[in-house]
């Protein structure tokens, strides 16, 4: 009674509820993320304009870190093989999105056991990274590796997978995508508990059936699991990292190293500490991902507002 | 009565303090930081740190083992913020940033002592920095070829002491279907060993150090001589295949299961080599061959180090700590085959009875007049080492590519060496 009585006295927060508890809620968020990740964005922009050794005075460079790395481009070094490396893998772990796609058609029916199959499909996600590298590290060695055991047998091989410069990238790439393509195909498994049956009655209505089923009536329907697919690949592969520092620290003589790996040798490593010219390789990586990212960003706003 | 039994004991305590020296009356705290994380080196440390605990019963010691690698990034921070007392590290060119961000303490003091002095000068060329030393040795080791001497027998062979009888047994070695050297590159020092050695058997130690300060080019025709005579055993086949794979350790089986007669290695290599089976009968040592006659014959001996940060609090039992580490009976100990199995620092020490460190201590005591080196990654700037033994891998794979490598390198020492 009270309170309708006395609409005048109640305070600024309960007159204003509504509007402020949304941003109460955000708040932990917001400063995290301001502080974890938006404030060290700039100030990885600020450092690569710096030369820093992490201990001394950072003396102020100007673009030169950026000039160095243009030279290594021209001069095919490092930095050039590390793009070149990165656009390698932003095209293959592609891959793992139609693989897991018919994974997990083909785990999507019920028999006896077949939550133990999926299980067994989604166990090279489960297991970290650092043991993929690991178990493909052994696969591959020249001299015991299973690989060139099985070579063997078609009178093939011996095949130095990470010891060459010409398919170490493509040796670890594989090893990656062992655990992506599982995630992709649980991803496809849960956008297929959600394809319409009736739909699907009325294409076999139709005489829809195999490829052409798949292509008209299945895919369209998943369509918000292939984006979430696509956006982890897509970001696995630019910050693929683990797989490399296991299986060849970027070697043999830097032929594996991607920019993620670079900027870490660079910036961390035993031999590293230049921290300016680390930052530098940072803000290519993050403005080539900014394209990728604006573009999901984009095409999301698109969808939401389709509705 | 009870007063005088008071009185009694006071002058008791009294005449005990006196009895011991004065060193003893340190107090408060010492943080003292290890990256011997390995089991054995632990254990040695700890129990050397034990026995200066003993000396010193009012000292609060806290010892803290860093894992080994994550060390050499972890010690850019606490030189810094939350620092210890006494910190490990390395010699030469190593602590250079160290030293040249005012981060470790000068203790030349310490060097000026009589005892430090006379019993340590063969290391203080590797502590010093700008005419000062800033830290002491507690341990080195000789590097060399570990040989399977079984093998060497069945072949006929003898241990060489020049190029040609190098090669000849090389050759030899390639026809029994064997490689001559193991090696393992994948984390790349490993070939800068065997770059140290040629490049100080052909040109000398005091070139070799100008090339690791950056005052020769990588296109000089001396240099391309070494990498010449390199390539005269990559090109017979004497290193074992696939060597960009391994790490040092994988490349052992090799030469215990005698694939490989031999390898260019640290002391540290025969421990592993011991525990994988191989006796003192099959495994041997020499002393990496003279290549040109006319250089003096120098060595690699990398030494490990203690250092105080110059931002210690509590500097007078860090330096105490320092000299109990470097006299004469702990580097006996600490150094004993059951602790870690290296050499002493100090001249008046005992040198274990293995035959290794026998003939290491012998070698680097007596046939080393050119010098002692670090070791390439340790002598040379992190930036121009981590370039180079890049290089020395990619040559080790493929020699032809030679002249680009060299090329690449010459960029990155116009680069390094100007800032």
């Amino acid at each position: 009674m009270s309170a309708v009585d006395a609409p005048d006295h109640e305070s600024w927060f309960h007159r204003n509820q509504q509007r402020i508890a949304p941003w109460l809620f955000l708040a932990p968020g917001l400063l995290f993320f301001m502080v974890y990740v938006i404030i060290p964005v700039f100030q990885s922009f600020n450092l690569s304009l710096y030369e820093w050794d992490g201990l001394g005075t950072a003396e102020y460079v100007g673009m030169r870190n950026y000039e160095d790395l243009y030279w290594e481009w021209v001069d095919r070094d490092a930095f050039f093989t590390s793009l070149k490396n990165n656009l390698i893998w932003l095209v293959l772990y592609l891959a793992a999105i139609p693989a897991g796609l018919f994974i997990a058609l083909f785990l999507n029916q019920t028999v006896w056991g077949i939550r133990l199959y999926k299980s067994l499909f989604f166990f090279p996600f489960v297991i970290s990274q650092v043991v993929v590298g690991l178990v493909f590290t052994w696969f591959y060695d020249p001299t015991f590796g299973l690989l060139n055991e099985f070579l063997g047998l078609f009178g093939l091989g011996p095949l130095n997978v990470l010891g060459d410069e010409r398919f170490v990238t493509f040796g670890i790439i594989f090893a990656g995508l062992w655990p992506q393509t599982a995630y992709c195909m649980i991803l496809y498994l849960t956008g297929l508990n959600a394809v319409d049956p009736e739909q699907i009655e009325a294409g076999r209505l139709d005489g829809a059936k195999g490829a052409r089923m798949l292509w008209h009536i299945i895919l369209p329907q998943l369509r918000p699991a292939t984006f979430i697919a696509f956006v982890v690949t897509i970001i696995g592969a630019l910050r693929s990292f683990d797989l490399i520092s296991i299986m060849t620290q970027g070697g043999p003589f830097g032929s594996s190293r991607v920019l993620a790996y670079y900027m870490f040798e660079v910036a961390l490593s035993e031999y590293g500490f230049r921290m300016g010219y680390g930052a530098a390789i940072a803000v290519i990586l993050f403005l080539i991902m900014l394209c990728f990212i604006a573009y999901f960003l984009w095409s999301m706003y698109r969808e939401e507002r389709g509705h | 009565m009870h007063s005088m039994f008071k009185r009694t004991a006071a002058a008791l305590a009294a005449s005990v303090a006196l009895a011991v020296p004065a060193s003893a009356e340190l107090t408060g705290e010492l943080r003292i930081f290890l990256d011997t994380s390995n089991p054995a080196p632990r254990a040695t440390m700890e129990a050397m740190i034990e026995r200066f605990q003993a000396q010193h019963p009012d000292l609060a010691i806290e010892t803290t083992v860093i894992d080994r690698e994550a060390y050499k990034t972890q010690i850019r921070n606490f030189l810094t913020a939350d620092t210890p007392d006494v910190a490990t590290w390395y010699a030469a060119n190593r602590m250079k940033p160290y030293v040249e961000a005012g981060l470790f303490e000068d203790v030349s003091d310490l060097w000026a002592e009589p005892e430090i002095a006379e019993n340590l000068a063969s290391t203080k060329g590797a502590m010093t920095i700008d005419g000062k030393q800033w830290g002491v040795p507690y341990t080195y080791y000789q590097w060399g070829v570990y040989y399977r001497k079984d093998i060497f027998d069945e072949l006929g062979l003898t241990e060489p002491t020049t190029w040609e009888e190098e090669l000849a047994n090389c050759q030899k070695i390639v026809d029994s279907g064997r490689a001559c050297y193991t090696i393992g590159t994948k984390f790349l020092w490993t070939a800068g060993g065997w770059f140290d050695y040629l490049n100080m058997r052909t040109n000398g130690f005091e070139f070799h150090n100008q090339l690791a300060n950056g005052e020769i080019s990588w296109e000089d025709d001396r240099v391309k001589q070494t990498f010449a005579n390199w390539k005269q055993l990559i090109d017979m086949g004497a290193f074992i295949d696939n060597h960009q794979t391994y790490s040092w350790q994988e490349a052992l089986p090799f030469m215990v299961k005698g694939d490989a007669a031999a390898y260019l290695m640290g002391n540290f290599a025969v421990a592993p080599l011991r525990d994988a089976g191989l006796t003192d009968d099959q495994l041997d040592f020499y002393q990496f061959v003279a290549i040109n006659p006319d250089v003096a014959l120098a060595e690699d001996a990398p030494t490990d180090t203690f250092h105080i940060p110059a931002n210690a609090a509590n500097k007078e039992a860090a330096r105490e700590f320092l000299r109990f580490v470097v006299s004469a009976d702990e580097q006996t100990e600490i150094n004993n085959g059951a602790n870690l199995g290296q050499l002493p620092v100090n001249a008046q020490s005992a040198v274990d009875d293995d035959k290794f460190l026998q003939q290491g201590f012998a070698m680097l005591s007596s046939n080393s007049p050119g010098g002692v080196a670090q070791f390439w990654d340790r002598d040379a700037p992190a930036e121009m080492a981590k370039a180079s033994m890049e290089g020395f891998q990619e040559f080790m794979v493929k020699p032809d590519n030679l002249d680009r490598i060299l090329a690449k390198l010459e960029r990155a020492r116009e680069r390094i060496y100007d800032n």
